[in-house]
């Protein structure tokens, strides 16, 4: 009996057993792969927390990886390969076995290889073991291969790679121990989620800091900082060029790192109409040359003990020569770039922008930093300490995602050349194996397609010259996206955007498979996704056949795109399965050292589902393809991908993992080692090859560091590594599009080239701007993440969607005054191609002509085992529908890709709308376009989600746990 | 009707510090993690993949916009949960027992058996840090992991409540806030940490952290050309750098 009166006092169990075993393996609940704990109990998910020990999340988790229980509880997981029987689309599937789907498989792409091999198209969207499906695509021998970063991040890539070799997004990182200034471009949660806070929290706690973010939107990291600019979208690059101008007209720029780690006193060729012009002056060996002002004579750049002449006219054999940095500053000091001209087009006004260049100043030159840490240079000159000029600068999709971002972030990346800040103390820093050469080798492979052959090389590379493309005799395009041609000629990681339509269109040609993996291609991974749809279920009017004849596609849950596959291969969850976070694809390295990992399977699972990597290899061994075979033509792994992983050799000694191999004492270089993956679940699935503190910066030009970057194969050669302040490859394609060279761009490209390609970035606006009737099409739409979800895996989530299952359109106050619009109103928002039909919802936090909304919430009734009648279906929504991925006819009469003109990046943030008030009769509470509800017959309801009951009961006083990590609180990182 | 300990050994709470919580949700996700399979498991999930799916979450992030005088809008993100009261008016006006503070670190917890799920301690509570579990018919709230900070299975460093483990910021300690000379006290007066709705007399244990307002660190608002001629040619430019840097 329970006595009202009395405080009856509850026995609490204050050490419950949390688990039988500890399991650590790597986070896929975004890209940023953390290293987890999953903590199991009765073969279920107790917990899932940050590993301590591990280099990129030193113990913390976000959101999304704190809910990996509930993605792997997911009743929208796929369960048994399937066959599609009625029209695509529908979502008409019959299960089918293992074996008959391979086999199906099996004979679509040998019936390809057999015949012309490119006429498979294999994008494998956001796949973490590129190195794997690349080389796989070049086994097949198809140039038709890429992942998702032509729709993410080339932009970033490319402008870091063809200018230091290196670059932001999650290959480098802000020196967040010393910096001291931070200026943040565009930049929300994504990719590096974890380090990201962790060092903004680690900035903000520090005396005298001051972090600058620059984005239309002020939400997440924005809200935190010290200043808000909320710049107009596409813009960031002309702020950018007005605070080079300020710095160069004090003459505030540290001549001494431009001299000694860039490019800047090279000299380069003063020759219009010839097709040296712009190039760099170069001796019979190659080497570029400078003017030494004491001994008055050109000389070798690598020359020691001359005074390189930045400005000045010069002539070597008989042609003027003028050093690069006088062609650039002519250029940057334009008075178009004044903040007094520059202020009304970014909305960042006058003052600010030069506040912001005085405080750059002062901290770069007054708040210079000194590490005691002695070094030697590469010329073998020893230095005591390391100087640092602290001011560091990060930047992603905000830049990235726009026509002008690959200029945009090359001018970021002058900006810190200038004042010095590229990996020294407390600025930008590389991580492993960057830096490399500019511009990086290999090229794209796959000029010509033979049956049954493999390429060499890999398809995707960095084209240093028009003579890299992949173009035929008549310059028209080899890839089925176009990458790598001259509508976007440093497309390095392909377009996976392009690749539907142009099938469909059978431009440049007609293919016969497409296959994809994990891209959710009839939804949030398409622009214009109306006819994305259509284009996957046309028929050719005369044969009846589709026009995109067979589609094979993985993925783990039912997506939007699963109804409009042919054969459905279901994969994993990131629990079930083994992977590998390799140094030959994306590692986890950080600055302080190299880091790859693994994920091993710490759940088994009860579905007939099988991880893509092993099917992939499996595939390969049924096609024959070389490196999947023995010479007697077995499997060559027949254990799948761990076979792979330990027993693959990228060239003698360099596989997949790095770390324990030869006797398990080497790292880099060794020979296979059967126990490499005992040795890494020991360590907690990643190991960490740690530099030592004299190769911690100035990794360009630090002997010790490019030795061993050297020894390790990440460079090719023991030599510093130039800052290309001036970029030559651009000069190559500008040339070429002024008729020099073998390889020309055809008659009706040339201006296009010409104008895009520049030795010295040039911002220009967004590319949109100029097709649509601007005045009408006035506000910017863009979109961000939301902190706790990634894409669509993450936002059918039990616990994230409680979070957040719906989206508003947010638009400023400005605009809601404009428009007459109150919160909640329904409204129209129309491009200049197409229309939804959404609720607004209005903020201060805003830029006042940019509307925004949160990304990938929206979802197609009948996927994802949702309620057909879920927020969000009904009141949610995606932009894709109204962004474009074609831009409209030129005069040359072709229709443009909507993307980067350089690097085919997918322009997600050109997007221009106007908005306006719903008529009362059009307002149903739904948003609008509505799509047909997915057919799943397996969806299941789900009352009560009562996970944890069945746990909680097991839970007993006698046993013992088997922890055998430490693992912890982050208030030790 | 539930009486309160007239004094506590120890103040468990945590400090919150606004000026760096980027309102991520990771604190919110862990502690549902920890917390379905702990000492108040489950948090129910109602309709988890239906039309308005709802459930019970000891820990959440509330996002708005405020208007400052000096600085123009700001975003607040605002963590909230149990602020684990030394005055809590849940405790006193359970009718049962079921909802009552511990003697031995002050932490506010409810006995599931007792709780007859009558919600008169959610309305008592002025910061609506209080969970009604519909399913299972009783109260629920933060329980500031009482079954992990203790808890001898796992290693000692493990043992704090979940959202401080996991926030990546670093935007939540935890420590007993009893202890002047502790490292959490300590913070807190560095930071002139505050109660959060000290009207409602409840004493908190929990403090926040405001956000800074910025330091002026800068000595100049622009920089200073180095010829005062606006219309100065790139010649003379080039002239005067060079001048400069001799």
């Amino acid at each position: 009996m329970i006595n009202p009166f009395e405080t009856k006092r509850e026995v609490v169990n204050t050490s419950p057993i949390v688990s039988d075993e500890v399991k650590k393996t790597t986070c896929y609940m975004c890209a940023c792969r953390c290293g987890i704990n999953v903590h199991l109990k009765d073969g279920k998910i107790r917990y899932i927390d940050g590993n301590k020990d591990h280099p990129i999340n030193k113990g913390v988790l976000c959101a999304k990886g704190s809910a990996g229980i509930m993605q792997q509880n997911s009743p929208a997981k796929l369960t048994k390969p399937l066959l599609r029987v009625g029209e695509r689309g529908e979502g008409n599937f019959k299960e089918i076995e293992w074996d008959e789907a391979l086999r199906i498989a099996t004979t679509w792409l040998s019936e390809v290889r057999n015949k012309d091999p490119k006429k498979l198209a294999f994008f494998t969207g956001r796949d973490q073991s590129q190195s794997l499906t690349g080389w796989w695509a070049s086994k097949f021998g198809t140039c038709n291969f890429a992942a998702h970063g032509g729709f993410c991040s080339v932009n970033m890539a490319a402008a870091g790679m063809y200018t230091i070799g290196g670059s932001f997004w999650e290959f480098g990182e802000v020196d967040w121990d010393h910096t001291k200034y931070l200026l943040l471009f565009g930049c929300a949660e994504d990719h590096d989620s974890n380090p990201i806070k962790m060092g903004l929290g680690n900035l903000k706690t520090r005396k005298d800091t001051k972090f600058v973010s620059i984005n239309p939107v002020k939400t997440g990291y924005s809200a935190i900082a010290d200043e808000w600019l909320g710049i107009r979208p596409g813009t960031d690059g002309l702020l950018v060029h007005s605070i080079i101008y300020e710095l160069l007209k004090a003459n505030k720029i540290d001549w001494k790192y431009l001299e000694r780690f860039t490019n800047s006193n090279w000299l380069v060729y003063n020759n219009p109409g010839n097709k040296n012009h712009g190039l760099f002056v170069r001796d019979k060996n190659n080497q570029p040359l400078i003017f030494c002002k004491i001994k008055k004579k050109i000389l070798k750049s690598s020359e020691e003990n001359t005074k390189p002449s930045f400005f000045g006219s010069y002539y070597f054999n008989d042609v003027n020569v003028i050093p690069s940095f006088e062609l650039i500053t002519k250029e940057l000091l334009n008075d178009d770039f004044k903040p007094s001209i520059v202020a009304s087009k970014t909305d960042i006004k006058e003052s600010v922008i030069k506040r912001i260049a005085s405080e750059i100043a002062e901290t770069a030159f007054e708040k210079e930093i000194e590490l005691p840490i002695k070094w030697t240079d590469i010329n073998g000159k020893k230095h005591d300490t390391m100087i640092g000029r602290p001011v560091s600068m990060h930047a992603m999709r905000g830049i990235s995602a726009h026509s002008n971002g690959f200029d945009t972030c090359r001018l970021i990346h002058i900006l810190q050349m200038l004042i010095g800040s590229i990996d020294v103390p407390g600025g930008f820093r590389y991580k492993a194996p960057y830096p490399k050469h500019v511009v990086p080798g290999p090229k794209p492979s796959g000029h010509k397609s033979i049956p049954n052959t493999s390429y060499d090389g890999m398809p995707l590379g960095f084209p240093s010259s028009p003579e890299d493309l992949l173009t035929d005799e008549n310059e028209k395009p080899i890839r089925i996206d176009k990458a790598f041609s001259w509508e976007n000629p440093l497309s390095a990681h392909g377009l996976m955007h392009m690749v539907i339509n142009n099938a469909w269109k059978g431009d440049p040609y007609k293919i016969d498979v497409l296959f994809m993996y994990m891209a959710n291609m009839a939804w949030n991974s398409a622009m214009n996704t109306k006819e994305t749809i259509a284009k996957l279920i046309d028929k050719d009017k005369i044969t009846g056949n589709y026009k995109i004849p067979k589609i094979i596609y993985s993925d783990a849950y039912y997506s939007e795109t699963v109804p409009y596959a042919d054969l459905v291969l279901p994969d994993s969850t990131y629990l079930e399965r083994w992977d590998c976070i390799s140094l030959l694809d994306r590692p986890i390295s950080s600055a302080d050292g190299a880091a790859d990992a693994i994920r091993q399977p710490v759940l088994e699972s009860k579905r007939d589902v099988r991880p893509f990597q092993d099917v992939l290899i499996d595939l390969g061994a049924r096609l024959g393809l070389p490196g999947f075979i023995n010479d007697d033509f077995s499997a060559k792994f027949p254990n799948g991908y761990i076979d792979y992983i330990v027993n693959h050799e990228r060239k003698p000694g360099v596989g997949p993992l790095a770390g324990w191999r030869g006797n398990g004492d080497s790292f880099g270089k060794g020979k296979v080692n059967p126990n490499q993956i005992n040795e890494y679940i020991k360590n907690g699935c990643f190991h960490n090859h740690k530099f030592s503190s004299d190769q911690s910066y100035y990794k360009f030009a630090n002997k010790s560091y490019i030795n061993i970057a050297n020894e390790f194969g990440w460079i090719g050669k023991k030599e510093q590594i130039v800052l290309q302040i001036y970029s030559e490859e651009m000069q190559k394609f500008r040339l070429a599009s002024e008729g020099h060279g073998s390889k020309k761009p055809p008659d009706y490209m040339r201006a296009r080239i010409k104008k895009y390609f520049r030795p010295i970035p040039k911002w220009y606006q967004p590319i949109e701007d100029n097709n649509i009737e601007s005045e009408k099409y006035s506000l910017n739409a863009i979109t961000q993440r939301p902190p706790h979800m990634y894409h669509s895996w993450g936002s059918h989530n039990a616990w994230l969607r409680q979070i957040t299952n719906r989206n508003y359109l947010y638009i400023s106050e400005f605009v809601a005054k404009k428009n007459k619009l109150k919160d909640n109103d329904w409204i129209w928002v129309e491009s200049s191609y197409n229309k939804i039909k959404v609720q607004c919802r209005i903020m201060k936090g805003v830029n006042k002509l940019t509307v925004w909304t949160w990304n990938a919430i929206g979802k197609r009734k009948g996927a994802w085992n949702l309620d057909p009648k879920s927020p969000e279906t009904e009141k949610a929504f995606i932009i894709n529908h109204i962004i474009p991925d074609l831009l409209p006819k030129r005069e040359d009469g072709y229709n443009y890709s909507n993307s980067d003109p350089i690097t085919g990046q997918a322009a997600w943030y050109d997007l221009k709308v106007d908005i306006y008030k719903c008529k009362e009769n059009e307002i149903d509470y739904k948003v609008y376009p509505a799509f047909k509800t997915l057919k799943n017959k397996s969806r299941k309801n789900i009352e009560i989600n009562t996970y944890g009951k069945q746990i909680k009961k097991s839970f007993s006083k006698n046993q013992s746990t088997k922890h055998f990590e430490y693992i912890g609180n982050k208030k030790n990182y | 009707m539930t009486e309160l300990p007239k004094k506590t050994n120890k103040k468990l709470g945590l400090v919150i510090d606004l000026d760096i919580c980027v309102g991520c949700h990771a604190c919110a996700v862990n502690c549902k993690e920890w917390n379905t399979s702990g000492h108040s498991s489950p948090l129910h999930d109602v309709e988890p993949y239906g039309d308005d799916p709802t459930g019970v979450w000891f820990n959440r992030i509330h996002t708005f916009e405020v208007e400052t005088e000096v600085k123009g809008s700001k975003t607040v993100h605002f963590p909230k949960s149990c602020l684990h009261c030394e005055d809590a008016p849940c405790v006193s006006v359970c009718p049962t027992g079921a909802s009552y503070k511990r003697e031995e670190d002050g932490i506010v917890l409810v006995n599931a058996d007792t709780c007859i799920g009558c919600k008169l301690c959610s309305w008592a509570c002025p910061y609506g840090a209080r969970e009604y579990d519909e399913t299972a018919g009783v109260m629920k709230k933060c329980t500031l992991c009482v079954d992990k900070i203790y808890n001898e299975n796992l290693p000692e460093n493990e043992r704090v409540p979940a959202c401080v483990s996991s926030c990546p910021t670093g935007a939540r300690s935890f420590g007993d806030l009893a202890d002047e000379n502790s490292e959490i006290v300590k913070l807190v007066s560095e930071r002139e940490g505050y109660d959060l709705m000290p009207e409602q007399d409840c004493k908190p244990v929990n403090k926040y952290l405001a956000p800074k307002l910025n330091k002026d660190i800068f000595k100049n608002n622009e920089l200073k050309p180095i010829s005062k001629d606006e219309n100065q040619s790139f010649e003379d430019w080039i002239e005067q750098v060079q001048g400069a840097s001799k």
